[in-house]
């Protein structure tokens, strides 16, 4: 049992480090969050500033630990996150690379990696939400098309999006987790409507995407016909992996500037809120070592995200939604005026316990495949 | 970095489990909370296993092993409620002569002014004097009060090897909610199949395994703040989940004769040992200033 890096990763973080140094200060300003097209260009263009530098490849074929690594770094410089790359980079990239054909890979996989196309994620649907495998968008043979037809919701980035991810129901007949296939979509295919759905932090974060007769090549499906369920349980633990690591880095650096911000208005007076703070403090450490020792798991494990990612998202979702309750408690009045960044933190963090799989649905993934419990209602 | 468990260290954890199996399992459990008293031969056992000599140097004739070490030897002791002052003697191995091999019971009077097996102690760390017994709440646990106890900072190993006989705790009642979960049928089917009684579960392994995460790296570190970190969570994971694990047994659990009511009572011992709550929490809210 170590916490140290190897000569190598420390290499690796020290290279790193410097060319984030240099690199940063470079980057255009960063625009507003309800600049779409404008976000779309600055993250496509850090991406592509990753790829000049040979980083672009880091989410795929670096070791998990090189990857902590990376996103620890990035975080505590102030690089931007992923943004608009995120699905391309940390879901469709890294199925379409498991799954496709070399044809495919060729296709798809350069540009996402030189940060020259956005994907959005096709999976939700209206009646389809924690229960994925209802999904009823449908798509019907037609020569060489697939003919598409049906409505997705929670669609990330679908406004600037060029291609989807898209799971349609292509055997109605079968059993609902058979009978599905993953298709790449254009989103400039006609048909293909967007609509931006308004978040309770008053920001269109997110879209409905409506798909009527909306032609899709068969040869832009991934894995085979009504395979398409397993496809992406190939990469959806991706998600649940190292995904949060910037995070936790971020949310361990707002709790150093919450005490800061309570000396100086007299809140840290308080020995509730200053407990608080602390139990806090213990919590995001112990997220941080969990995170160490996901990574080392998966390691040793041959670079496998397990389901330690599971017990990671549920610890992990609910802690942020204190982290900003205490803000809140920290601000005081001020924690009801919107202008105030962790007022919108405090909102936004309410989505963490229900996107990615809900809380509910993450304890079931924990009883069950970790726990060993029967399956039921 | 691989923060996992060492081939030699799976080895020793699964060598001290068979030991504490065979010497201490259910049957000698309940045979000590019928009569509470030190056994003088399981605690030489112990001394000659290097319980309590495990990270005295070689050189002083220890064993020569580091924290990380002493915590997964902890935690299995906290699994299975092995009674005694474990942890005073522990700390006294290098100084009390004669407490390495397990000849010499130490107790200890904690920060907090409590005793644990004060009456069966040959040797008292601390200043016992006027202490009076309590009726205590853990049958396996005899507690004094001292009154003339001085509040003064914990030591550092003694709230992390607390934390890591609190983590076996959590891990254990975790296994017995889920065994009884599997187990126990209502309605027709087994009661774990039942999401209400499936999410009391995952949030149990929750906690222990994040407070596992933490207890771990503040053995590796030996970093005070690390350590209050540990402490708070594995604090936590022990009393909550024994909580649960009582929930989970439903009428069952509120008997004497179910198991879990002796770790949730230990937990409740081991909570006030020095180091843990405000305590803790103040340490780490001052680091964030730092």
């Amino acid at each position: 049992m170590d916490l140290a890096y190897t000569p190598e990763e420390e290499e690796f973080r020290a290279r790193l480090r410097e060319w984030l140094a240099k690199a940063l200060p470079t980057l255009p300003p960063k625009p507003s969050p309800q600049d779409w097209p404008g976000r779309r260009a600055y993250d496509l263009g850090w991406q592509r500033m990753l790829y000049d530098a040979g980083y672009a490849h880091v989410h795929w074929d670096a070791s998990p630990t090189t990857r902590l690594i990376f996103l620890e770094e990035t975080e505590t410089a102030g690089a931007p996150y992923v943004g608009a790359g995120f699905v391309g980079l940390l879901h469709a990239g890294p199925t379409i690379a498991a799954e496709g054909t070399p044809e495919q890979r060729e296709r798809w996989l350069p540009p996402i990696l030189r940060g020259e196309e956005v994907w959005c994620q096709g999976f939700s649907e209206p009646d389809a939400g924690s229960d994925l495998a209802a999904l009823r968008t449908r798509a019907r043979r037609d020569g060489d098309d697939y003919v598409v037809t049906g409505s997705k919701i929670w669609t990330s980035h679908a406004e600037v999006a060029d291609w989807c991810e898209l799971l349609v129901r292509t055997d109605p007949a079968a059993p609902k987790h058979r009978g599905i296939s993953w298709l790449a979509m254009p989103m400039s295919a006609p048909g293909v409507v967007v609509r931006p759905l308004r978040t309770l932090a008053g920001s269109a974060e997110f879209a409905e995407v409506f798909l009527d007769e909306v032609r899709v090549p068969v040869a832009n499906r991934v894995g085979e016909e009504n395979d398409g369920w397993r496809v992406t349980m190939v990469t959806l633990s991706f998600e649940r992996g190292t995904a949060f690591v910037g995070e936790v880095v971020a949310c361990r650096r707002v709790l150093g500037e919450l005490a800061r911000t309570a000396r100086e208005n007299g809140r840290w007076d308080d020995a509730v809120l200053r407990r608080r703070l602390g139990r806090l403090n213990a919590e995001f450490r112990a997220l941080w070592r969990l995170t160490q020792w996901n990574v080392s798991a998966a390691e040793a494990s041959g670079g496998v995200p397990g389901v330690g990612g599971s017990v990671f998202k549920l610890r992990y979702s609910h802690a942020r939604q204190e982290l900003f309750d205490a803000a809140a408690e920290v601000l005081g009045a001020e924690s009801l005026d919107l202008e105030q960044s962790w007022v919108l933190e405090r909102l936004s963090s309410l989505s963490y316990t229900i996107a990615a799989g809900t809380s509910q649905i993450q304890r079931n993934i924990v009883a069950e495949r970790v726990l060993g419990l029967p399956k039921g209602r | 970095m691989r923060f996992q468990l060492t081939g030699d260290q799976l080895a020793l954890r699964d060598g001290v489990r068979a030991v504490l199996a065979r010497r201490f399992g259910g049957e000698a459990l309940r045979a000590a909370v019928d009569d509470p008293r030190l056994d003088r031969a399981l605690w030489r056992e112990l001394g000659a296993a290097g319980f309590f000599s495990l990270r005295v140097p070689e050189a002083r004739g220890g064993v020569g092993l580091g924290l990380p070490e002493a915590v997964l030897v902890f935690e299995e002791a906290g699994r299975v409620l092995l009674p005694g002052p474990l942890l005073a003697t522990h700390l006294a191995a290098d100084v009390v002569p004669g407490a390495a091999e397990g000849e010499v019971v130490v107790a200890d009077v904690d920060p907090g002014g409590l005793v644990e097996w004060l009456e069966e102690a040959d040797v008292v760390r601390g200043d016992a004097t006027g202490a009076v017994a309590l009726k205590s709440v853990d049958p396996l646990t005899p507690l004094h009060r001292a009154p003339g106890a001085h509040a003064r900072a914990a030591d550092p190993v003694a709230v992390l090897l607390t934390a890591a006989e609190q983590l076996g705790t959590a891990t254990r009642v975790c296994e017995l909610a889920v065994q009884h979960a599997r187990a126990r049928e209502q309605f027709g089917q087994p009661i774990g199949a039942f999401q209400a009684v499936k999410h009391l579960c995952a949030q149990m392994l929750v906690r222990a395994e994040t407070a596992r995460a933490a207890v771990y790296a503040a053995a590796v570190t030996a970093d005070p703040v690390d350590i209050a970190a540990a402490r708070l969570l594995a604090d936590e994971a022990a009393e909550r989940g024994a909580r649960d694990c009582v929930q989970v047994h439903g009428g069952m659990g509120f008997t004497w004769e179910c198991e879990v009511q002796l770790h949730l009572k230990r937990a409740w011992v081991r909570a006030r040992r020095g180091g843990g709550g405000a305590e803790s929490e103040e340490l780490l809210a001052v680091d964030l200033l730092a």
